[in-house]
């Protein structure tokens, strides 16, 4: 085995350093860095305003950061600065590489096409022409997901909140991407179809080994889910480490604060 | 654009700039059509100019015909195959009345033909020109309707979303049932809206001998097929493009193979399939082709 190949499991899959955003005067998130290695799942969490999503937006290329970089090895091992990605390899990235499940179904799915065709929409953006293959692929991501195939031509207007939860995934994943990001994907959601949703994101994460960062201001789901977490508080990270860790001993009274409002709920 | 000036006897009478349209904005038109014609199948923007027509009326196809009109060209209209129809009446007569220039039915007279719906039957030769009416240019607006994004669709050539709408054609109704304005790829590279005619002409549009222009009036945007360019119509391997067979011949002049309309005889359900391409049926009967509703030889004659 050559040096590179025995190397590369260690090697990290996203690092950010850094990053800030700024909305005009007002801070989005500021002075982040972090560490992402393959099929890790790392938890981001804290009150709302505290700049999660913005995190996830800048390491997902949605937006620019104003100060910091971050790269991603890409499936050739190559490290790469993704604000120098042409717009051609941004794109290809995110269809076939990543995922990014969201809160809202509608913004993560296309309402007015078939649960077949939302799973099949990456597989023909990368060049797949049979539709016979296409459909076959597709059925088997949502037999995956927990939808009945006789659901594949019916539109996801027609779908429960958790089942367009379930078709976002299947439609994320049918390209095997290494890393999936996701906001809030279980908020709002009822608690018994929340726990079969959880369930399933960490039956997919393990078959496939996929590193997902995860935005919640569940701390329950954060500890089903997460190796590691993350605590923001007003656009800044104040705590990180191992969940169990953290959760069970959090060191910043305001993650204590965040913990026992947990245990009071 | 409009002067007065005398006639033999004195009179004022108004004469319009040739083919109504001032000498700068037909530049600005032609430089447009450049680039396209440069750029296949790229849509590039231009400054619509109002005419004296309605938009549905093809305001886009009128001004690039007057921007590429000369003396000694002679126009055909089609609207639909038909020479004789209100718009393609008006629109020839537009150009009659503004550029004096000659007019036919004859699609191989013609130096330009403007057209709304088809595409002749019979080839088109080196030299011509067609320019197609087109209401909507862009072939992803149905499932993207932002034009933003639509624009960086084309400039990646990310056309997946163009096949996820084939797909739902097929998973709807088990075959791909999109008829007209059927999307294809021009020269492997821009995927293009060939104006509403029916998937029956997208081959004509391969490999053509002749120019073809394509302009949207109330869209503000022309594009372009150089002659002897590679046109596609997209598919699937295991469902490809495939143009409308007709089970009968056309019942004037016994034409296979052409595009037909259906004609309703009588409210009693009859009716008969003939050439939607009116010029190309009229000369086949001319030449003795007949059809089974034609009337017996000789009959009618004198
Ligand atoms: N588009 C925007 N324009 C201006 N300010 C913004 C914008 N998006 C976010 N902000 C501000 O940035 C800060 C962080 O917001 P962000 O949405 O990242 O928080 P969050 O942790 O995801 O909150 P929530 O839990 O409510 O989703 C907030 O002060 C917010 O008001
Ligand atoms: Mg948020
Ligand atoms: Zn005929």
């Amino acid at each position: 085995m050559s040096q590179e190949m025995t190397s590369l499991p260690d090697a990290p899959l996203l690092v950010a350093e850094g990053l800030a955003k700024y909305y005009g005067s007002r801070l989005g998130c500021r002075d982040v860095d972090l560490t992402l290695h393959a099929g890790e799942v790392l938890a981001i969490v804290g009150e709302s305003g505290s700049g999660k999503s913005t995190l996830l937006s800048l390491l997902s290329t949605e937006l620019a950061p104003s100060a910091g970089h971050v790269s991603y090895r890409m499936r050739d091992g190559e490290m790469r600065d993704l604000a120098a990605l042409s717009e051609a390899e941004r794109r290809l990235l995110l269809r076939t590489d990543w995922g990014f499940v969201r809160q809202h179904a509608e913004q993560g799915l296309r309402m007015a096409v078939s649960a077949g065709g939302n799973v099949g929409e990456r597989l023909m953006a990368v060049g797949w022409r049979h539709y016979g293959n296409i459909r076959q692929e597709a059925a088997d991501w949502l037999v995956r997901v927990e939808i009945a195939t006789e659901r594949m031509d019916d539109d996801p207007r027609t779908f429960s909140g958790g089942m367009r939860q379930r078709l976002q995934i299947a439609r994320n994943l049918v390209t095997r991407p290494r890393l999936v990001f996701m906001d809030e994907p279980t908020s709002g959601l009822d608690v018994s179809v929340q726990a079969r949703l959880l369930d399933l994101i960490r039956q997919l994460v393990e078959e496939f080994g996929l590193a997902v960062v995860i935005v919640t201001h569940d701390l329950a789901v954060a500890r089903l889910l997460s190796h590691r977490i993350m605590v923001m508080k007003s656009g800044r990270v104040i705590e990180q480490g191992l969940t169990d860790q953290v959760l069970d001993d959090p060191r910043e009274p305001y993650t204590q604060l965040l913990v026992s409002s947990v245990l009071a709920a | 654009m409009t002067a007065l000036a005398r006639t033999a006897s004195g009179m004022p009478a108004i004469t319009y700039n040739f083919a109504y349209l001032d000498e700068q904005t037909k530049r600005m038109i032609r430089r447009a059509i450049l680039k396209a014609i440069a750029i296949p199948g790229y849509q590039v923007p231009f400054a619509s100019r109002e005419m004296p027509m309605p938009y549905g009326w093809g305001t886009g196809g009128v001004q690039v015909t007057a921007a590429i009109l000369g003396a000694n060209d002679v126009l055909k209209v089609i609207d639909q195959g038909s020479d004789d129809t209100t718009n393609a009446v008006a629109i020839r007569s537009f150009f009659e009345t503004t550029a004096g220039v000659a007019t036919t039915t004859r699609t191989r007279d013609a130096t330009i033909i403007q057209t709304r719906h088809r595409i002749p039957e019979a080839p088109l030769r080196a030299g011509q020109v067609i320019v197609y009416q087109v209401p909507i240019p862009e072939p992803l607006r149905f499932l993207e309707p932002r034009e933003t994004e639509t624009r960086r669709l084309h400039a990646l050539s990310d056309y997946g979303l163009m096949q996820v709408k084939l797909y739902e054609d097929i998973a709807r109704h088990g075959h791909i049932a999109t008829t007209y304005a059927y999307p294809v790829k021009v020269a492997g590279r821009y995927v293009m809206d060939p104006s509403p005619i029916p998937k029956f002409d997208n081959p004509k549009m391969d490999d053509s001998p002749a120019l073809q222009l394509f302009g949207a009036g109330r869209e503000k945007r022309i594009y372009a097929i150089p002659p002897y360019t590679r046109v596609v119509s997209l598919d699937f391997e295991d469902h490809p493009f495939a143009v409308q067979a007709f089970a009968e011949p056309c019942a004037l002049c016994g034409a296979k193979g052409v595009y037909l309309d259906e004609v309703i005889l009588d409210d009693k359900g009859g009716r008969m399939f003939v050439c939607s391409d009116t010029d190309h049926c009229a000369t086949r009967q001319a030449e003795g082709h007949t059809g089974s509703m034609s009337a017996p030889y000789g009959e009618g004659q004198p």
